[in-house]
């Protein structure tokens, strides 16, 4: 008899000693806030638009760090993506279309000769790239607009256009090389002629 | 001979020169039309300084340098400027770029220009602002402002001086003949730069395949004063690489993302030597450059003196091109060209070569099979890179990998692509790993400076709230103050006279509200009778029943009236006891006048005689009030 | 000195706990997708299993065996170990979060590791003193840390090699580890211990 309760006796005090390591080690390394979500938030394109359902990229970082889906970003796009997937060890699913698809990169254009000078755009830009001040001509930033869309919406008169940004030889970028080395040599025109079969 | 040191790799593909060095440089006829791209070098684009129509002489500047690494250019020959615009350019995206477009007058007709006189008595910086002016860059294939490169020695200790005349790339022979024909000139224009820079060893690394060009370089070098010494490299591709050569010739090792001049050297093409010369003794601007024509698919492969802007289609006419056998136009050489897809492109100051290829010579490339892991690759880059690992990270999109097995010091130089087995077209894999990662960067940064501009945006819209809340708060401060020093002198006089104030008291705040009561009833007056017009006009049931709302309303609007205007008679007198602000009864004059003229105005205007009446009864009121507060003004206002 | 040496020798290359002894098969394929992940927890482990290693040592030597209640081993090493898990755990979460969000549910795995608990009880059996237990958990946690690292480094290459389909994921990751414990068996005979 005594033994079991020695026995019970030596456990109850090595868990009460660990117990007490435990809660001073909790105090101690107690830690605020929240570090992985400025990670994420670095990683999203800051573009403000809300197209993930979210107003900014700060709370959809937020959300991701708590669990939401890492594929709601049109203006991120695939990249953004594979490097959310990357930092959180998470498996990198395509765009979700339902909030968007990826599209070339676009500025907003102001038609100057329709502009009223309300500035409904300039209060909608979440960067303010838009220049201009009420009754004054309103015109956009190219240099700093992200593309966001936010702008066009609020336009009473309806002049706004989001124009592709055109590819030049400086912003020109090598395309991949065609990949078709899954098949070897031999292979390489079966592949072909059971399609044309079909 | 010195000693030649060796760098890793290197692969020997057949060199095929023999073919362009049989005749002399020959001048390349005149063409009709000059396309000359504002982008030929590293850096911003130049500017154009002319305009559309304008007629321009040869050596005319016509676009000016923006900014510290710019390049200018100027006229290759006397004509007229046609446009200034789109075209195509010699660029491996085929995208087209602005170019000036002139059309030739064929008289080649030169601007006043004369050389330096004495260039060792200037000014370095002097002499280096006259080589900018000549549009000078760097020939070798990289188009680098030269003049930039000359002020290294501005900041930089440079020790050794190195001429790249290696020229390894086959089929390329530009500096070869340039080297036979005009040792003198490149001698002289080593000799300015070594003035410029100032080294204590002058070294021209050439490889062995040019005895010819080795043997010109020694006579003009015979008791040349200079410490400069003629190495001669073994054959190896790619030994003219800046990096490659200086490891040929001294033994060191640029270090990564650095440029040679950290470790004291500095690198120049023949021709670039060739162009400094004609600049400085001269004064002519670049505008011409030696340009090898070769390949199978032309009768008469040879080296041309072109003028920058010359179409290719013009070069390969007057080397006999046999359209039939043409398979592959490429611009450059076989190792480091681009492939290019039709012949309107423009020669500029960068380019050396032009192959025209039949198809036995440069055939398609073989389909891409998979690596076998054989580290042929490893084994000839020049670099000593791993270009097996590079690749399979290019494939997998794992560019933080690349980029840490210093994807960035491949020099594009193809040898890997060259002795890979499974003709894996491995340098176009760096170059789509390069751009994406230059792209990722760009549009890091591009998301950071948002977020800052966001987040100022948050602040900026925090801090009107928060100061609108302070003002509003304050005013409500300053309102409560007011009222309660209102009352506390209300309070005073109330004890000494209590039957004026009292109504004054309570009429201050109820004078708003008979104004709007007597505003409310008139408006309802006015829409009663309205109606009743309308009744009347349409001869609708009810008109009685009208008529009497009517009456009844016309009978509560004048009660309203009156209490209002007895209100503020009382308001008037009680302001005219406490001794009221002159500001005050100024504003209050002018309104009542200004009352006085819109009702006078809006009498003239009216048809209705109900509304005329009205208005006259309003008029006389208005009259009154005015005429009240003029003369309580001109009581009050000093004499 | 020279029985330390051993006993590095052994636990690492001869009996690695790993590849040779099959312990720790868990965080062993569940976090070498990624150099990094590998790394950070092999660090983890080797932090855990060597302060239970002496931890366990220390109760057994001070409590257990003078109270005679040696058949609470088992208890009581589980306690330890989940007691310097939650530690570990701890600090893991404060020094690098991403760390912590990147092991994830591997992290208190830990304490189910069964080469923690089989060098807490092979260290009784073997009758190792104080220093040698130190030596012997330090060892073990040497040689995880080095299996775990070089099984990353390859899962990373065959990540982007041509994998036929049927083999990919696991399937290719299980046969590479019965390469490498071919290949580490061959150490065999050398060290006896």
């Amino acid at each position: 008899m005594t033994t079991v309760i020695t026995a019970i006796l030596i456990l109850f005090c090595l868990a009460v000693v660990f117990g007490v390591i435990l809660g001073y080690a909790s105090v101690r390394f107690r830690v605020e806030g929240n570090p992985i979500v400025d990670q994420i938030d670095s990683l999203l394109p800051q573009t403000q638009c809300g197209q993930c359902g979210y107003p900014g990229c700060r709370p959809y970082a937020e959300a991701i760090a708590n669990g939401e889906a890492i594929n709601k970003c049109p203006p991120g796009g695939q990249s953004t993506i594979e490097a959310l997937a990357d930092l959180l060890d998470v498996e990198a699913v395509p765009l979700d279309a339902e909030h968007g698809e990826e599209q070339v990169k676009k500025v907003a254009f102001i038609r100057e000769d329709e502009c009223i000078g309300c500035t409904k755009c300039i209060q909608a830009c979440p960067v303010d790239a838009i220049l201009g001040a009420a009754k004054q001509m309103h015109t956009v930033i190219v240099d700093e607009c992200t593309g966001c869309d936010l702008c066009v919406e609020p336009c009473p008169v309806d002049c706004i256009d989001m124009i592709p940004v055109e590819t030049t030889i400086t912003n020109w970028k090598w395309p991949s090389p065609t990949e078709s080395s899954s098949l070897i040599a031999t292979d390489r025109g079966r592949g072909a002629e059971q399609q044309e079969a079909h | 001979m010195g000693k030649v040191f060796a760098f890793h790799g290197g692969v020997h593909p057949p060199e095929n020169k023999k073919q362009s060095t049989r005749t002399p440089i020959a001048h390349a006829p005149l063409p009709k039309m000059l396309y000359i791209p504002l982008q030929q070098h590293i850096g911003i684009a130049a500017n154009p300084v002319v305009n559309v129509g304008d007629r321009v002489l040869k050596g005319q500047l016509i676009a000016e340098p923006v900014g510290r690494i710019s390049a200018s250019l100027h006229a290759p020959t006397s004509g007229i400027v046609r446009s200034i615009g789109p075209h195509p350019v010699p660029h491996a995206s085929g995208l087209e770029s602005d170019c000036i477009t002139l059309e030739t007058d064929g008289q080649d007709e030169w601007i006043e220009h004369q050389g330096l006189q004495d260039y060792t008595r200037l000014e370095p910086s002097v002499l280096i602002e006259h080589i900018r002016q000549c549009g000078i860059a760097g020939m070798g294939g990289a188009g680098f402002p030269t003049d930039v490169k000359l002020h290294l020695g501005d900041d930089h200790i440079v020790n050794t001086l190195i001429i790249n005349a290696a020229e390894c790339e086959p089929y390329i022979t530009a500096d070869d003949m340039l080297m036979r024909e005009r040792a003198a000139d490149i001698l002289s224009g080593i000799r300015i730069i070594s003035h410029l820079l100032r080294p204590s060893h002058i070294m021209i690394g050439i490889e062995d395949n040019k005895p010819q060009a080795i043997h010109a370089l020694e006579a003009v070098l015979k008791g040349c004063e200079l410490n400069i010494d003629i190495r001669v490299v073994p054959t190896k591709y790619p030994s003219g690489g800046e990096r490659q050569l200086i490891q040929l010739l001294t033994g060191l090792e640029v270090p990564s993302g650095r440029i040679p001049a950290d470790i004291g050297i500095v690198c120049q093409n023949v021709g670039t030597a060739t162009a400094i010369h004609r600049a400085v003794h001269f004064g002519e601007p670049l505008i011409s450059r030696i340009v090898t024509v070769t390949g199978d698919a032309v009768a008469k492969p040879q080296n041309f003196e072109a003028l920058i802007g010359t179409p290719f289609a013009d070069l390969l006419e007057a080397a006999n091109l046999y359209e039939g056998r043409l398979f592959r136009l490429v611009m450059g050489g076989p190792m480091m060209g681009v492939t290019i897809a039709h012949d309107q492109i423009p020669v500029i100051k960068t380019t050396n070569c032009i192959i025209a290829a039949s198809d036995e010579e440069m055939p398609q490339a073989p389909p891409e099979q998979p690596c076998i892991r054989c580290n042929m690759c490893e084994q000839v880059c020049p670099v000593t890179l791993l270009p097996q690992q590079l690749y399979w990270f290019s494939k997998g999109r794992e560019f933080d990998k690349a980029r840490n097995h210093n994807l960035f010091d491949c020099i594009e130089c193809g040898a890997c692509a060259y002795v890979c087995p499974s003709s894996i077209p491995l340098v176009q894999y760096y170059r789509f790993a390069k751009s994406e990662i230059r792209t990722e960067e760009a549009e890091q940064r591009k998301a950071d400076h948002a977020r800052q501009r966001f987040e100022a945006r948050q602040a900026r819209l925090e801090r009107e709230q928060a100061e609108k809340e302070a003002r509003r708060k304050a005013r409500a401060e300053e309102a409560a103050r007011a009222q309660q020093s209102r009352k506390s002198t209300e309070a005073d006089k109330a004890q000494a006279d209590p039957c004026n104030t009292a109504p004054a008291a309570s009429a201050a705040p109820d004078l708003k509200q008979l104004k709007t009561a007597a505003a409310v009833a008139r408006t309802k007056l006015k829409k009663a009778r309205d109606a009743l017009k309308n009744a009347e006009d349409k001869g609708l049931d009810g008109i009685d029943a009208l008529r009497v709302t009517l009456t009844d309303l016309e009978q509560k609007s004048e009660e309203a009236e009156q209490a209002f205007k007895a209100a503020e008679q009382a308001e008037a007198a009680a302001a005219a006891e406490k001794g009221v602000d002159l500001k005050q009864l100024k504003i209050d004059a002018a309104m009542a006048r200004a009352a006085v003229t819109k009702l006078e105005r809006a009498l003239t205007k009216t048809e209705d005689e109900q509304a005329r009446r009205e208005m006259e009864t309003e008029l006389v009121e208005a009259r009154k009030k005015s005429d009240a507060l003029n003369q309580s003004l001109s009581e009050h206002s000093p004499a | 000195m020279t029985e330390f040496l051993l006993i590095l020798i052994s636990t690492v290359l001869v009996n690695n706990f790993v590849l040779v002894q099959f312990l720790g098969l868990c965080p062993f394929m569940g976090v070498s997708n990624k150099l990094e992940t590998a790394m950070g927890m092999s660090l983890a482990t080797t932090f855990v299993l060597t302060l239970s290693s002496v931890c366990s040592y220390l109760v057994y030597s001070t409590l257990l065996v003078p109270f005679e209640l040696e058949y609470l081993q088992t208890i009581a090493f589980i306690l330890v170990i989940a007691v310097v898990v939650q530690f570990t755990e701890m600090v893991v979460h404060k020094t690098s979060p991403l760390l912590y969000k990147l092991l994830g549910i591997f992290l208190p795995l830990i304490t189910t590791n069964c080469a923690v608990l089989g060098v807490a009880l092979l260290n009784i059996k073997k009758q190792n003193g104080f220093l040698e237990s130190i030596a012997y958990g330090f060892g073990a946690a040497v040689g995880f840390s080095m299996a775990l690292v070089l099984f990353s480094a390859i899962r990373e290459r065959i990540a982007v090699a041509d994998v036929p389909v049927p083999f990919r994921g696991a399937a290719i990751g299980m046969v590479t580890a019965g390469l490498m414990s071919l290949a580490f068996m061959g150490f065999a005979g050398l060290v006896q211990f």
